[in-house]
């Protein structure tokens, strides 16, 4: 009797089952489903997932809703299901140092004491006047295989220098404060699933407001790795039971009542969470799942990244996600050093989760969009730093990216009114285009018009 | 006049349910003590409590200090769950918190907690007072003026900051009654606040200065003056949308369900002719739509103040500034000047957050063996259930929730096949029922 790893796996796969003694059937990439099983590979693994908890004495933690909706949320997204990931550049990046104009005369002199020397950082190979900040090296390695789209000069007219204002019209994607629902959100009220939480997906301590919808179900997490419930005192069976227990809680009835289904809505959607984040968290300390290159370490930004890519590569439906990059941008004194450090992280962090989705052989699904409220007084202040500005650098990576930069770099002989960069690109064009040419989705059904008619291409 | 009132019993559970609408929560014995006295009296007990007193045992940090609510992070909102859980006035304490969202100021934008505290002293002043005398209170109240830009607003470069929301989120509704350009004259009637700012103190002296003023005329509503910004406040109150907006708001915070259209014209004409808002809540709070209508969820920090008030625990740790952060509600930090969305209290992460939230609020009361000795606990799945129900304050829970409980106590009991489990398990099952019952959706709504 043939028992080749294969075999057992695809048998595994077959009967959806949990090999006695040793866990989960491992998917691999590239494995076939099974024919005549009516299944795709994604809800095996979810079977799997239930039956692997079985066996670590979890009973029967999963909701047969769960595995249909997530089962159908694939199917309906395909297996090969796009997702984009943004990433947020917190506290106004200053345009002008992540590609610096050294070639213009005016930059050191509006920047005596910040200007980047000649020569620092790799040059930008389509602006001989721009040169990528040293810490930003990764990223130019990357735009030199042609998988980065930069937008040097991107916002919008009549710019407000509020971070709460300007990163809110980010958010929301139009220029309107009392807008409640995210631009992400949108579209997944317009795209996405009523039963399947990790559609919008917010690596964070809270919900990312780009993805609040008005009615369709997203997920916080800090990590899928960090998503755990754990009570003073309750330890053993007694928490596994607890925790199949929040389930129980979120399918008691609500006969109607609104606030009762928002509760129970609530724990359902825990335990839902809590289940299909089951395979990445450690056990015994020992981490749930390996990355195939390295992270930077003890970094919450990386540690996230190599969250997300496990996760992916797992076949979770996942089709928007946000996390806030490493670092502080709001750099009004001591710019340097603040500005070398969270860049050197986040874009190391960037080049390691997309050589990780290469290595698993995903890179084509995953697009991520890297964006600040604004950018930077072209002029530095009195204290080594620079105040808030208007025009930012947006960048767009992945191996989809078209890597042909959008607009031009706006100059520094004509800046605005208050000495601002001016935009080339507006945000709203980058984010129907990422809908439409990404995401799939109706840009002008999500994004309050009226939009800018031309769409910069941002994917190939 | 003929709103109409709850006519029905008023029992232990309608006294619960009021004194989580109108405050944060019974303490043991209270809902029973409250349903004794009768509706009427009940309900005006609360409008018109005495003089303030805490009751009980002053809030710590973790080290036993005391709080610096001006000074230490968090401490500002240490010192408010304070008085959440302890106050002898839980409406008034309770409308501080609706004036705090109703007026939204965050210290991201002040950047003082000095002047958060003193805005707190304002709103708890109006708790239950004229929203005349509020409104140009706080239109001139410094946090205000710096987190709309009021102090920034002078004639020759008028801001539209506080205009805006005067109108919008303040007064009017969102484009009810007013145009763009109401929003421009109203600005020029609020030009003039200024304040100073000196090294080591910060802003300092607030107050309205002439020559900022724009004096001219100005056309608002129609109305031609040379308005100030007392007038702009006036006019906003005297508009004819404005009774509707205030009892429309105000209800919302106390019954989901929008007012009935005869009980909602009753009780514009009511603040018509006053401006006060006891009357209204006293018209609102004993109305039968409370009683018999739909639940709402409690805000984080109403439910973090009344497992406290239900457990007799006091403020003793700063663990409650982040567990608040994690639920989505930080006092002084709305996430911005529309105030927190009542309908967005629940996801998964504030879940988790409120989970967090009540295994704190119980970490004083967790069994846990020491020695060999078993501790003295039930063991019977519907002793362990009552058991919590009763640490909890003895809320009344639905007969399923009460069923899913005793079901999860009867299987895990089960589990303890072996001997050693059979001791070890009955308060390791007990601290589990706790924590679910503290986050049942039972406990989460009102």
């Amino acid at each position: 009797m043939s028992d080749c790893l294969d075999h057992r796996h695809t048998e595994a796969l077959r009967r959806g089952i949990a090999l006695p003694g040793a866990g989960l059937p491992t998917i691999e990439p590239g494995m076939p489903t099974p024919a005549g099983t009516g299944l795709d590979r994604r809800s095996f693994l979810l079977r799997s997932l239930g039956l692997a908890m079985s066996v670590y004495g979890a009973g029967s933690l999963l909701p047969a809703a769960l595995e249909e909706g997530v089962a159908a949320a694939q199917a309906a997204a395909g297996a090969k299901g796009k997702i984009l990931v943004s990433v947020f550049l917190d506290g106004g990046a200053d345009s002008l140092s992540l590609l610096a104009p050294v070639g213009d005369p005016l930059y050191r002199k509006l920047r005596p004491k910040l200007a980047l020397p000649q020569g620092a950082g790799p040059g930008f190979a389509e602006d001989a006047r721009l040169q990528w900040h040293p810490a930003l090296t990764p990223l130019a390695t990357l735009h030199g295989e042609g998988k980065v789209t930069v937008i040097p000069s991107v916002g919008y007219d009549d710019p407000n220098q509020s971070h709460f204002t300007s990163r809110h019209f980010w958010e929301v994607g139009a220029l309107d404060e009392r807008l409640v629902t995210g631009w992400l959100g949108r579209y997944l009220d317009r795209h996405g699933r009523p039963d399947n939480p990790l559609q919008g997906l917010a690596l964070d301590w809270g919900l990312q407001p780009a993805l609040a919808t008005k009615k369709m179900p997203v997920a916080s997490i800090d990590g899928p790795d960090r998503f755990d419930f754990w009570a003073r005192g309750v330890w053993g069976d007694v928490q596994q039971r607890m925790l199949e227990a929040i389930g129980k809680l979120g399918a008691l009835p609500t006969h109607g009542d609104a606030a009762l289904e928002l509760a129970t809505g609530a724990a359902r959607q825990t335990a839902q969470l809590y289940d299909q984040l089951a395979p990445f968290r450690p056990k015994d300390d020992k981490p749930a799942f390996t990355s195939p290159v390295a992270y930077p370490k003890e970094q919450d930004f990386a540690r996230r990244l190599a969250g997300l890519a496990a996760m992916i590569a797992s076949g979770l439906p996942l089709r928007c996600v946000s996390l806030t990059a490493a670092g502080s941008y709001d750099t009004h004194d001591g710019q340097a050093k603040d500005l070398s450090d969270g860049l050197g992280v986040t874009a190391a962090s960037l080049l390691a989760f997309q050589r990780d989705l290469e290595a698993r052989g995903i890179a084509d699904r995953v697009l991520v969009h890297v964006w600040s409220e604004f950018g930077r007084r072209a002029e530095e202040n009195g204290s080594a730093g620079t105040d808030h500005g208007a025009a930012g650098t947006s960048f767009v990576i992945g191996s989809r990216a078209s890597g042909t930069m959008i607009g031009e770099f706006a100059g520094l002989d004509r800046l605005d009114k208050d000495g601002n960069l001016r935009a080339t690109a507006d945000f709203r064009s980058v984010y129907a285009s990422l809908l439409e040419d990404w995401l799939g989705g109706d840009a002008d059904a999500i994004l309050p018009g009226p939009l800018p008619s031309a769409r910069p291409k941002l994917v190939r | 006049m003929s709103i109409p009132h709850y006519r029905g019993h008023f029992g232990p559970a309608h006294a619960e349910r009021l004194l989580w609408r109108a405050g944060f929560g019974p303490r043991k014995g209270e809902a029973r003590a409250l349903s004794r006295m009768g509706l009427d009296a009940a309900v005006r007990s609360l409008t018109h409590p005495g003089p303030e007193k805490l009751v009980g045992r002053p809030p710590r940090t973790d080290k036993g200090r005391r709080l610096t609510p001006k000074d230490a992070y968090g401490h500002d909102h240490l010192w408010w769950l304070d008085r959440m859980v302890r106050t002898s006035r839980p409406l008034a304490e309770r409308m501080t918190l609706v004036w705090h969202d109703w007026f939204a100021t965050s210290d991201s934008g002040v950047g003082s907690a000095k002047l958060m505290l003193r805005q707190n002293e304002l709103f708890r002043r109006y708790a239950l007072g004229n929203f005349r005398f509020l409104l140009h209170s706080v239109t001139a109240d410094p946090a205000m003026l710096v987190w709309l830009s009021g102090a920034e607003n002078e004639k020759d470069s008028p801001n539209e900051n506080y205009a805006r929301e005067l109108m919008e989120l303040f007064t009017l509704g969102e484009g009810n009654g007013y145009t763009e350009d109401d929003v421009r004259q109203q600005a020029r009637a609020l030009t003039g606040f200024r304040y100073d700012w000196k090294e080591g103190r910060g802003m300092v002296n607030f107050r309205f200065d002439q020559r900022r003023h724009d004096r001219g005329l100005k056309t608002v509503f129609g109305k031609r003056g040379r308005f100030t910004w007392r007038e702009a406040c006036n006019l906003c109150l005297d508009h004819p949308a404005h009774p509707r907006f205030v009892v429309e708001k105000l209800w919302s915070y106390f019954i989901p369900t929008p007012p009935p259209a005869a009980t909602r014209r009753d009780l514009e004409a009511m603040y018509r002719r006053t401006s006060e808002i006891r009357p209204l809540l006293d018209a609102i709070l004993r109305h039968p739509a409370l009683y018999l209508g739909p639940r709402m969820v409690k805000p984080p920090i109403v439910y973090t103040a009344g497992l406290l008030r239900a457990l007799g625990r006091r403020v003793d740790t700063e663990a409650w500034v982040w567990l608040a952060d994690g639920a989505g509600q930080l006092l002084f930090y709305p996430p911005n000047v529309a105030g927190w969305d009542d309908d967005r209290w629940l996801d998964t992460a504030t879940f988790r957050g409120r989970w967090a939230i009540a295994n704190e609020a119980l970490e004083k009361f967790t069994l846990e063996q020491k020695g060999k000795k078993p501790l003295k606990v039930p063991r019977k799945p519907e002793a362990i259930v009552a058991n919590a129900v009763y640490l909890l304050g003895t809320p009344r829970i639905r007969p399923e929730t009460r069923n899913a409980l005793v079901q999860f106590a009867r299987a895990a009991m089960a589990d303890a096949k072996e001997e050693w489990k059979r001791d070890a398990y009955p308060p390791l099952v007990l601290n589990a029922v706790r924590q679910l019952l503290a986050v049942s959706p039972d406990l989460q709504t009102s």
